[in-house]
């Protein structure tokens, strides 16, 4: 079945995108935290009220992930069909 | 009774049943199969309603009723381990992604267990899976049932039994009037509630509190391990934060309630729109909800029991009408986990053991009659059980999604892309993740300073793959 193959390398491809986004993700949520909110308390910075670290690493984070998210499927992930040559029953 | 709170509530509850009632219609008339209707919404689902079903799914009263609370105790450490779950948002879709669609389609599968079983052709691997959703599901329900009679008890100073039963009445009723299509729908309703009722809450917060840079000058006062990522004993290592990136992170691609959603989508377009809007409201969501729990702490210190954080902030904060509303939210959020739980464990009873093993010629009339009324005897076994409930609602709930995380996530995501994955090591990998986790939890919790779950999930890729590899002579690869 060549359709499959097509279909599947796809598939695969995508979900590796998958997980090096979930890598990415959890690089740059660690880094921030940790790497900033190590310090001393008394020694933060602050962003729109909140501790440096903690508006890098999870606001700023999440909305940079939402944003690839968006950029990978419009410009990478492909539409397939899911049926089978003559389909299911629905 | 304080009427203003209880008759949003009541108002939000009589729209889910109408939602029911509409998609029971759907039942009735569907010329598709009963059970892929009945268990799957007839594989037709949107990209909306996909993504708001699946954020519904596990965003459960583990995160919306514990997580404020114990935000409330640890601070932003908290919070920043509740945002290892954006990557559920879009790595659930990717990673089971078009190939789990494109198989379980093929193999016409309804249930995970259909898809394990198309899968490895055993019977060992559908009887050990359907056996540990079973209990581990159904432990989960029970918790969540608690936890939803308790906020109805906290909200409206019912008693906790009249509040369980008018929780169980409404779960059950729209679950068995509309299957999988109403729970879809209503998760849909209950995301949104959870997104605009954390929101105002959380914006109603901050005004209270004085604006955030008040909020954070009142918690470094109180105790400048609030405001680091340590938690406020400084208990809170990176390590066991990071480890929850797999508990409640990537390692729900294993969760069978998750995973069927992962089937139950129309086409590709669907996939790609519930990513990103899966993405988007999840993160929203986690945030706002779990900052609420922090922000609250200046506002009303002092609050001992952290499953009240929310509804007292609430009360608090917003006029009484309006804190009815937002609190239709948790209420949404139990609602919607409680629901989906309890589908898949009566798919597991009724398509995986019985019509596969007991009776599997069973007519289309009695299938349907069956499927009902089993969904009715779980609801009422929950209820009996929540009745003298355990204490530690949280605990015992990750408990069981750790156990199934360990059981399934290797057999679904290698027996998908790893051709050499066969039943024995599907079996393999599921006894050994499920025995070690209860080993782990009882004996050796928390091992390496990192959450339970962990080590059970790497044990299981190794039996897995040992067994696969040493097994290889004495199977051939499907396809």
């Amino acid at each position: 079945m060549s359709e499959d193959k097509e279909r599947f390398r796809i598939a695969h491809r995508e979900a590796w995108i998958g997980v090096g986004l979930a890598v990415f993700n959890f690089i740059w949520w660690f880094g921030f935290a940790y790497g900033l909110g190590g310090a001393s308390p008394a020694s933060y910075d602050y962003i729109f009220g909140l501790p440096s670290w903690f508006f890098f690493s999870c606001v700023l984070g999440f909305i940079i992930m939402a944003v690839l998210v968006i950029l990978v499927v419009k410009f990478w992930f492909v539409e397939v069909p899911f049926e089978e040559e003559g389909g299911e029953d629905s | 009774m304080n009427w203003s709170v209880v008759i949003p509530l009541m108002l939000f509850l009589l729209l889910i049943f109408v939602i029911g009632f509409w998609a029971s219609k759907h039942i009735r008339t569907t010329n598709t199969s009963f059970l892929s209707e009945y268990f799957l919404g007839g594989r037709q689902l949107g990209g909306l309603i996909l993504a708001m079903t699946m954020i519904a799914t596990y965003g459960s009263a583990s995160s919306f009723i514990g997580g404020p609370g114990v935000a409330y105790t640890e601070g932003l450490g908290w919070v920043l381990l509740a945002m290892s779950q954006v990557v559920t948002g879009y790595f659930v879709l990717m990673v089971l992604g078009k190939k789990f669609a494109i198989m379980s389609r093929r193999y016409k599968a309804v249930t995970l267990i259909d898809f394990l079983k198309g899968r490895y052709q055993s019977k060992w691997v559908v009887l050990v899976s359907a056996f540990s959703i079973i209990i581990f599901l159904f432990s989960a329900m029970a918790a969540q049932w608690v936890g939803g009679a308790r906020l109805i008890e906290s909200l409206t100073g019912l008693s906790y039994i009249s509040a369980l039963f008018i929780f169980a009445l409404s779960v059950l009723v729209y679950v068995i009037l509309g299957g999988f299509r109403a729970v879809a729908l209503t998760d849909t309703v209950q995301g949104i509630v959870m997104l605009l009722g954390t929101l105002i809450l959380l914006i109603a917060t901050i005004a209270a509190g004085g604006g955030i840079d008040n909020i954070m000058a009142d918690l470094q006062a109180e105790n400048p391990n609030l405001i680091t990522p340590f938690g406020a004993e400084g208990t809170l290592s990176a390590s066991y934060v990071s480890s929850f990136w797999i508990l409640v992170g990537v390692g729900v691609v294993g969760l069978p309630h998750v995973t069927v959603r992962a089937m139950s989508y129309k086409n590709s377009k669907a996939m790609h729109r519930a990513l990103i809007i899966g993405t988007v409201v999840v993160g929203f969501i986690m945030l706002n909800m779990h900052l609420i729990g922090v922000f609250a702490r200046p506002i009303m210190p002092g609050i001992e029991v952290g499953d009240k954080v929310m509804p007292l902030i609430a009360l608090e904060v917003l006029p009484a009408w309006l804190a009815g509303v937002v609190l239709a939210a948790p209420m949404a959020a139990i609602m919607s986990t409680v629901d989906s739980l309890l589908l898949v464990v009566s798919s597991a009873v009724v398509k995986d053991v019985y019509l596969n093993y007991i009776e599997p010629k069973a007519t289309p009339k009695k299938v349907k009659k069956l499927s009902f009324s089993i969904t009715a005897i779980l609801g009422i076994l929950v209820f009996l059980m929540a009745l003298d409930p355990p204490d530690l609602l949280i605990w015992l709930n990750l408990f069981a999604f750790g156990g199934l995380e360990a059981a399934f996530i290797w057999p679904v995501v290698l027996g998908l892309y790893w051709k050499k994955g066969n039943k024995y090591g599907a079996l393999a990998s599921m006894l050994i993740g499920i025995l070690s986790y209860i080993i782990f939890h009882l004996y050796l919790p928390n091992l390496f300073d990192m959450h339970t779950v962990v080590m059970p999930v790497l044990l299981s890729l190794a039996g897995y793959v040992v067994v696969s590899i040493a097994t290889s002579s004495r199977t051939t690869v499907p396809e």
